[in-house]
This record gives C-alpha cells, structure tokens and sequence, in this order.
C-alpha cells in the first residue's frame, strides 16, 4: 500500500475537529429540537466516525480493494437497520388474526 | 541460513508473499475484514437497540437521563485523544522513529486506561443507585421517578442495553490494552523498520474502529434521552 506520510498537522487538525463536534453533539442534547435532536446526534456522530475512517484509518490513502470493503461493511449495515426498523414499523399496518380460537376455520364444501 | 532467510528476518517479509507491498495489502485486507464483521457484531446490538427505544420510548429516556453526561463526554474526549496517539504512533513507525512509536503507544494505553477508569467509576455509580440489572435492580427516589413514567421493567431493558453496550466495548478496549502492551515490547526490541510496521498499522486500525464504537455509543446512550 505504501502509504504516504500524513504531516503531524492534519491529525492534530482532525483530533480537534473531532473535539469540537464532541462539544456540539453534547451542547445540541441541551436544546430541544424535538425529533431533529435524534436527527442532529446522529449526523454529528455520522461526521465523526467519517473524519476517523478517512484521516485516521487511513481510508483517503487506502487501496480501491479496502475502500470496497468498508463501503460493502457500512452497506450490510444498512440493510441490517433498515429492514429491521422497517418490519417492526410495518407490522401494524396490516391486520393479523389475533388467535386461531377467534375466527371461525374456514369451511370447506 | 540463506540471503533469503536473512533478509526475510530483516524485513519482516513473509515467505509466502513476493514483496513488503503485497504483504502490506494483504494485512491491511485481512484486517478490514475482521472489521467488517466487527461492523456486522455491534450493528445486531444496535439495531435491537433501535427497536426497543422505538417500543419503550419513555422509559428509555428515562434511562439515559441517569446517566453522567460529564463523564459520559470527558470519556470520549479521552478515547479521541488516544486515537490520535495511536495515529501519530503509525506516523512514528513510517518514519522509523521507535523512541517515538513507542512513546505514543504508551500515551495511547494511558489514555485508554483513564477511559476504562472513568467507566469503572459509572458502573460503580450503577450499583450505588441499584440499577445493575439481573445483579442490584432496585432503583429508588428520584432514580425511580426518573423511570416510572415509562415503566421501570422497560427501564430495566435500557440498563441492560446499556452495560452489554458498553461492556462489550470495555472488553475490545481491554483486548486492545493488550495488543498496544505487545507492541510495546516488540516496538522496543526494534522489531519495526521504516519499511515494516504493520502490526502497528492493524493494532491502529482495530483501536480507531473501537473509537468508532464509543463515538456513536456516546450520543445514543447519554444524550438523546431528551437533556433539556
């Protein structure tokens, strides 16, 4: 991979970057913004983790074979919470016997 | 013993690879793929932790306004330090400067152990206001007003969350103490050049993911509880 030499700087930069939003994130829980205080965390968390894997990690320098990997990583992920949220979020919009003794069986000729 | 043997026990070189850069890609692959599964291990607690603050709304913010959000913060703040230990350590490594390498290692195992400190001390402040789950539940006063309103056995399923979230994520952190300690050892040996350092690198990378962990860990479980 023969990574070049990141300058001292820019981690030092990041590292405060990420400082900073540590701040934001903790000051923003203080406001109440309705839904969007979810909404917020989870962005800032989201810029967080990108500013690790990309300057940190590495992922800027990295390999097209790594940088698929970490994209199909996040990707499985995705399908994880999005199918599982959306099943329990659906679920009550159909209805569903409740129970075999309530409903009469169905009758055959 | 051969010019092969001998430059191979210089370089770090596996037999198995043709050269340094092959063997490079391939540790940092290997890695990235225990990663991923890592990704896959965490992301099935997170999710069931999606669904159930979803169902028990109440009684999870309940939970998470227990908790310190000072310590919760210094903590991250603490764990963002030790990452940039650790990045600045691989750094050292290219560069081929072991006093420093081995220095920030032991910077970032420092930091790490201040981080398993200030958890040590939130868990102990659990069993203080007996919200253990399973070991110390019954909570009382204005811990217990805290989760009435949304029923204190769903507040007992937040705590749950809470200590298989966190202490699976203090276990990767002891796990890490250990691989940084063999660094060191091996760091201080001189048994990393300019040109191979790739234990450092994966140690690196599995330390970042641990604080990619804490980072999304920090806001679900002690800030959006609704603080204000």
């Amino acid at each position: 991979m023969s990574q070049p030499i990141v300058p001292q700087r820019t981690y030092i930069l990041v590292f405060f970057g990420l400082i900073s939003l540590t701040i934001l994130t903790t000051a923003v829980a203080f406001v109440d913004l309705g839904p969007f205080n979810t909404v917020a965390a989870l962005a800032i968390a989201f810029s967080k983790m990108l500013l690790v894997v990309l300057f940190f990690m590495g992922v800027r320098h990295s390999s097209s074979l790594v940088r698929v990997i970490v994209i199909a990583g996040l990707f499985w992920l995705a399908l994880l919470m999005g199918l599982t949220t959306s099943d329990y979020h659906t679920r009550s919009w159909t209805s569903a016997p409740q129970s075999w003794s309530t409903t009469a069986p169905p009758t055959h000729p | 013993m051969t010019d092969v043997e001998a430059q191979a026990q210089h370089t770090g070189l596996a037999h198995q690879f043709q050269d340094l850069e092959q063997q490079q890609e391939a540790d940092a692959l290997g890695i990235w793929l225990f990663l991923v599964t890592e990704i896959m291990f965490f992301g099935g607690l997170f999710a069931s932790y999606a669904i159930y603050r979803w169902l028990y709304f109440a009684a999870f913010e309940g939970g998470s306004h227990i908790l310190d959000v000072r310590l919760g913060a210094t903590n991250t703040m603490v764990l963002l330090g030790s990452s940039l230990t650790m990045a600045l350590s691989v750094r050292s490594a290219q560069t081929g400067s072991r006093r420093a390498t081995v220095a920030f290692l032991i910077a970032t195992m420092v930091l790490g152990g201040i981080f398993l400190g200030i958890k040590g001390v939130e868990y102990n402040q659990k069993f203080v206001e007996h919200v253990v789950p399973g070991l110390d539940w019954a909570p009382e006063g204005e811990t217990l007003a805290r989760l009435a309103p949304g029923g204190v056995e769903h507040g007992e399923m937040y705590f749950i969350f809470y200590f298989a979230m966190t202490g699976l994520h203090a276990l990767h952190m002891i796990i890490g103490m250990g691989l940084l300690l063999w660094l060191v050892v091996r760091a201080r040996k001189g048994a990393f050049t300019a040109h191979y350092f790739a234990p450092v690198e994966v140690v690196g990378l599995y330390w970042h993911f641990v604080d990619i962990v804490w980072i999304f860990l920090f806001p679900l479980l002690y800030l959006i509880g609704g603080r204000y």
